[in-house]
């Protein structure tokens, strides 16, 4: 009876000390792709790293082709793709920042309210439609009715609508956090219902608001799908908002299937990688900086 | 008095904006999707030709449906494994360490990495990998992006899964433990018994994000139009038909492309709400 019982405890033991390995590993073989993604991208991207990297728009098939076969590093760079997408990510946060502060703003001061409720779902459902979806609605919007063709303003709507429901999001859940005590102290002072939000809202909530506004950032930073639909990609630098531009996604898909240039696809995508996660990195070491609010 | 007003007519305003936004989202996708509706009826649904040579133009949405249903699952199921474990780690075994902060920064990070990237890492390192292990001689298919994108959900199932894994109320573990059970049996029939309907929720969720995701899979899916045979053989998804097929298309097979769209559109949208019902009911 007693070997039965000890039997039973060991065989409890073993299976207890089995599932912590497996746990273990299960973890740890969770996080090896992002090791093997930035190894991979750092080893065979930093040599076309350099400052024509930053300068040059993307050379073209013939140039690409010519300095690969004599192995020498394929001249130009992404400065179209840069251009591009700063110029679409400037216009979708200069509208999705003020709407969707605004409306972060309203939902929260209306709470539960049917309404509110109301424009909060949709709000959520519109955080999941797929991008690739969000181009289509910019073509239908955009390229077809506005600009007649493809634009980087087509891009920028369909950029605009994805930002907007994050901002909304954030907003809201930042502000759910200040003391409701600060509020009415601003009010028992007299203050006007705008200086209130001005003065006292954004400023005590501003940590949370950037985080919210950076993660926004990263997130369509590195958007593809889209700005295919949209923006389609330009050769050379262009600022006309009703003219197609590049990105530097869009390059990465272009360079992706021109066999010439693969050795520029690594640091286009090394770039991007680098500079949308340590945007996320940033965005999340000030929300743990400022976690008190 | 009226100055408050008028900010709060303003704040009123930009809330419509979230309200048109929605309704022209659906009137125009709706709208676009009608000619191919009006000439297919339901059958657009259930067709699998996918024929848009000009004269004997043909489009069934079945094999995309197939293709985004399958790889959508298959990711699922792949990135259970992984995001059960990461949330233990962090919310069970490790939690309140430094290692659990680590770790759970590295998830974060897999988030903020872009489709395209994946796609490119996927289709040059990961692809001569599974070639090598001679079980499919392309690499392109269903599995590549289904690995793929289990890889890239994994954040979304974590997160909130191991919130709510710390939530479960330590007096409950700690009666298991005095009865004498092992560390093992109180996950399986203490924690994961509580937490059921929020990890559930949170599978659900990343499952929502499977659905819609495009680059990586248009970049190892293979691109064909037909609906996959087994695990290696390539297929499209309904995402990855209209990113490979919007910029030539015009006439019905436009209308076909938003169509499916449409049917993309209804279908995260459900899951989505199935996830978001799930927490506010149950967790």
């Amino acid at each position: 009876m007693d070997n039965l019982l000890i039997d039973n405890i060991r065989r409890r033991n073993r299976t207890n000390t089995r599932l912590k390995y497996i746990i273990i590993a299960g973890a740890v073989i969770t996080v090896v792709p992002i090791f093997l993604i930035v190894g991979n991208l750092a080893l065979k991207g930093y040599r076309q790293i350099n400052l024509a990297f930053f300068t040059e728009p993307a050379p073209d098939t013939f140039q690409a082709m010519m300095a690969a076969s004599s192995g020498e590093v394929i001249p130009g760079g992404i400065a179209n793709g840069l251009t591009g997408s700063l110029l679409m990510v400037i216009i979708a946060s200069l509208v999705s920042i003020p709407l969707g502060l605004m409306t972060g703003v309203y939902l929260y001061e209306n709470g539960t309210k049917r309404y509110a409720s109301f424009i909060r779902s949709l709000t959520e459902i519109l955080q999941g439609v797929p991008s690739i979806i969000l181009g289509i609605i910019a073509y239908l919007w955009v390229v077809r009715n506005i600009t007649r063709g493809y634009s980087a303003l087509a891009g920028s709507t369909a950029l605009t609508i994805m930002m907007l429901p994050l901002i909304i999001r954030s907003t809201e859940e930042t502000m759910k956090m200040i003391p409701v005590t600060i509020r009415e102290a601003a009010f028992a002072l007299g203050t006007p219902y705008y200086k209130m939000i001005i003065k006292v809202l954004i400023p005590v909530s501003f940590s949370g608001l950037a985080t919210g506004v950076l993660l926004a950032l990263s997130r369509i930073l590195g958007e593809t799908a889209p700005l295919m639909l949209t923006a389609l990609g330009s050769p050379s630098v262009s600022l006309d908002v009703t003219r197609p531009v590049s990105a530097v996604p869009l390059l990465i898909w272009d360079f992706y299937n021109d066999p010439n240039m693969v050795n520029l696809v690594w640091s286009a995508s090394l770039f991007l990688m680098v500079f949308v996660l340590s945007m996320n990195l940033l965005s999340r070491s000030i929300a743990s900086k400022h976690k008190y609010i | 008095m009226s100055g408050d007003k008028v900010t709060k007519a303003l704040l009123f305003l930009s809330s419509l904006t979230i309200l048109l936004l929605s309704a022209g989202i659906v009137l125009s996708l709706t709208g676009g999707a009608i000619p191919a509706f009006r000439e297919y009826g339901f059958s657009f649904i259930t067709s699998t030709v996918w024929n848009p040579t000009s004269g004997s133009e043909e489009y069934g949405a079945l094999p995309f449906i197939a293709g985004t249903v399958i790889t959508s699952l298959l990711a699922l199921l792949l990135c259970i494994p992984m995001a059960f474990s990461t949330s233990l780690f962090i919310a069970e075994y490790f939690r309140g360490t430094r290692t659990a902060g680590i770790l759970r920064s590295l998830v974060d990070m897999l988030a903020g990495i872009p489709s395209i990237v994946y796609g490119f890492w996927g289709f040059y390192a990961l692809r001569p990998l599974l070639i090598s292990t001679g079980l499919t001689d392309q690499g392109f298919g269903i599995f590549t992006a289904s690995l793929v994108l289990a890889i890239m959900i994994v954040p979304y199932a974590t997160s909130l899964s191991t919130e709510i894994i710390a939530m479960v109320p330590s007096e409950l573990k700690e009666a298991a433990y005095s009865l004498g059970a092992t560390r093992r049996e109180v996950i399986f029939r203490v924690i994961i018994p509580s937490a059921r309907s929020g990890i559930v929720a949170s599978f659900i969720l990343a499952l929502g994000r499977a659905l819609g995701e495009t680059m990586a899979v248009t970049m190892l899916i293979g691109n064909a139009n037909i609906i996959p045979k087994g695990l290696f053989s390539p297929g499209n998804t309904m995402a990855s038909v209209i990113a490979n097929q919007f910029g030539e298309a015009d006439g019905l097979k436009l209308s076909a492309l938003i169509a499916i769209g449409l049917l993309l559109f209804a279908i995260t949208a459900l899951v989505n709400a199935a996830g978001k019902f799930i927490i506010r009911r149950f967790a």
